[in-house]
């Protein structure tokens, strides 16, 4: 018994700084959430800060960014849901490959964009949709068109910020799809074989529903990011004349908490944000337990 | 096929095109008569990025964050994963409840920049190296791996001879675990040798920026200010270098990353993969 005791001790000992971690830089924050129902004086600090209840929120509410964060928001939002079988079908194309060499080649190419920083990836973009300079609009000019400022318009923002997305994750999004079709038993397929079964028909019927509870884990887990749609990326990206269409929850918290200091307002935005992923999240963790899809719990 | 040959295409011409541009005379990459091979073999940009001093800092201090951070996970994840992977550990499903559940929600950008404030980190590495120590995802999978290669029974025969989990772990645990450290090392390298934002919000001096800051600055805020962040002072000279200068700053930056990875590709792999069996 004594022995089993020093045992856990050491085991504790093991998960003392992760422990530590997590509770300081992970629940700290939570704890300092609070500052969303209150004043936050920097000298006061977390707890000494007078309360305010829900005025923040409110504040947010009804000021008149609020329509257009939320918009652009759950605009971005939805484009990246509607871009979210791109991997799944990626996979299913991929593992038809016969020839293992040119599968390895395709796999090794299409996720390498994943390796290049954010900020480069945006580089690029400025360096492509340049209005004087960029590779595109000398082709939309050779073909007699007008040259687009692309990054300096409202409308060319969203879908910009999506397809290079896809450009750069779309690849590496498909490896977990590709193991899960790697699992499916080979047996199944052999049988549509004898069954006279075409390639699309093994396709529909053996390798979707093979890999459906990994891709409806996959989209759970994406709901509960829903609202933060690539904040950093859209960062990069916005500028002055764009703002009316990059202008998102998280990109406001960021102006209006750390750049104009109004840290309880931007913290009730936050939290609001927070608070919508995880309901999303558990909603659709939900539905996918009711339809007896895979569930995260 | 075909439709592979058109997706490599798209992935790999972008990239293509930055590297031929980027040894190409600026003017002709400019009026975009350079777009299937180089033209007028010109090295001046990379020249001047390589005489520039606030880009070998940028290096330097992503090194030094990228070492140093990568250093902490490994050392935190794959202790606490050998304490969670034991099934007779007391609290077990409290713990990774709790773990968890910081995956799906959080205190947010403000509180969490308060709390560093607080404990004085702001404008000092330790913001960069200690925030982001353990990932979930990587806890989870570093357990996993422990669980199916490392049995249980293991230790209690280990134990039976005097050894304890202080022993078994670096006898036993850490050389089996090669595998797994190894994605985990390179998840943290890639991370910190990308991420700019936690620099952003952070870090206050110019000594201590990484390298994508000083990037973020050459590449994307030039766009609306022209270059005149005294980068790179002589005015004549820098319009018509500006161009060129970008296209090397993003090969200098992004080549370690992209001649490292085909190689090291089959770990990143291993580790989505031991992940998906058990998300």
């Amino acid at each position: 018994m004594r022995r089993k005791l020093t045992r856990q001790y050491e085991l504790y000992v093991f998960l003392l700084p992760t422990l530590l971690y997590f509770a300081l830089f992970q629940y700290g924050p939570m704890y300092g959430i609070q500052i969303a129902f209150k004043n936050y004086q920097p000298v006061k600090g977390f707890l000494e800060s007078p309360w305010v209840g829900w005025s923040h929120f409110i504040r947010f509410f009804r000021s008149y960014q609020f329509e257009l964060v939320i918009k652009n928001t759950l605009v971005i939002g939805l484009y990246e849901l509607l871009l979210f079988p791109i991997p799944v079908a990626m996979a299913i194309l991929i593992n038809q490959l016969t020839s293992s060499k040119f599968k390895r080649f395709v796999q090794t190419v299409t996720y390498a964009p994943h390796f290049i920083s954010l900020v480069v990836v945006v580089g690029m973009l400025y360096i492509f949709l340049s209005p004087h300079t960029g590779l595109l609009n000398h082709v939309i000019v050779g073909f007699g068109g007008e040259p687009v400022f692309f990054l300096g318009s409202a409308e060319w923002f969203k879908p910009i910020f999506v397809l290079s997305s896809v450009w750069q994750n779309a690849g590496w999004g498909a490896i977990i799809y590709l193991a899960a079709l790697a699992g499916i038993h080979p047996e199944l397929h052999e049988a549509a074989v004898v069954d006279g079964a075409t390639k699309l028909q093994r396709i529909r019927h053996v390798d979707i529903p093979g890999i459906l509870p990994t891709v409806v884990i996959m989209l759970i887990l994406n709901m509960g990011q829903f609202m933060n749609v690539g904040f950093e990326k859209a960062f990069l990206m916005q500028n002055s004349l764009n703002a009316v269409s990059s202008e998102v929850i998280q990109t406001y918290v960021y102006k209006s908490g750390l750049q104009s200091a109004q840290y309880s307002y931007s913290a009730a935005i936050g939290f609001f944000n927070s608070l919508v992923n995880f309901v999303l999240l558990v909603i659709v963790n939900a539905i996918a337990r009711r339809t007896r899809q895979a569930s995260l719990w | 096929m075909l439709i592979f040959v058109l997706v490599t295409l798209i992935v790999l011409y972008p990239l293509y095109f930055i590297l031929i541009g980027a040894f190409s005379d600026p003017n002709l990459v400019s009026r975009g008569e350079v777009w299937l091979y180089p033209k007028g073999l010109n090295f001046d940009g990379f020249e001047r990025i390589f005489s520039n001093g606030y880009i070998w800092t940028g290096y330097r201090n992503t090194i030094v964050y990228a070492a140093l951070g990568t250093a902490i996970s490994v050392a935190l994840t794959i202790t606490a994963a050998y304490a969670l992977a034991r099934k007779d550990l007391i609290g077990r499903n409290v713990i990774m409840f709790a773990i968890t559940f910081t995956m799906f929600f959080s205190g947010g950008l403000i509180p969490t920049y308060l709390l560093v404030r607080e404990l004085g980190m702001v404008n000092t590495m330790w913001a960069l190296v200690l925030l982001p120590a353990v990932s979930v995802y990587q806890l989870i999978i570093a357990r996993t791996f422990i669980q199916a290669t490392i049995p249980e029974e293991l230790f209690e025969a280990a134990s039976i001879d005097g050894c304890n989990h202080t022993t078994f772990f670096f006898r036993m645990v850490l050389p089996l675990s090669q595998a797994i450290i190894a994605v985990i090392v390179l998840f943290n390298v890639v991370f910190h040798w990308n991420s700019y934002f936690p620099a952003l919000i952070y870090l206050r001096d110019r000594e201590l920026q990484p390298l994508q800051l000083v990037l973020r600055e050459i590449l994307i805020q030039s766009q609306s200010s022209d270059m005149s962040g005294g980068y790179f002072e002589d005015t004549a000279e820098q319009q018509k270098l500006a161009e060129s200068i970008k296209y090397g700053m993003v090969i200098v930056a992004s080549l370690p990353m992209l001649v490292l990875y085909p190689f090291l590709q089959k770990y990143f792999v291993k580790g989505v993969m031991i992940g998906s069996i058990k998300g």
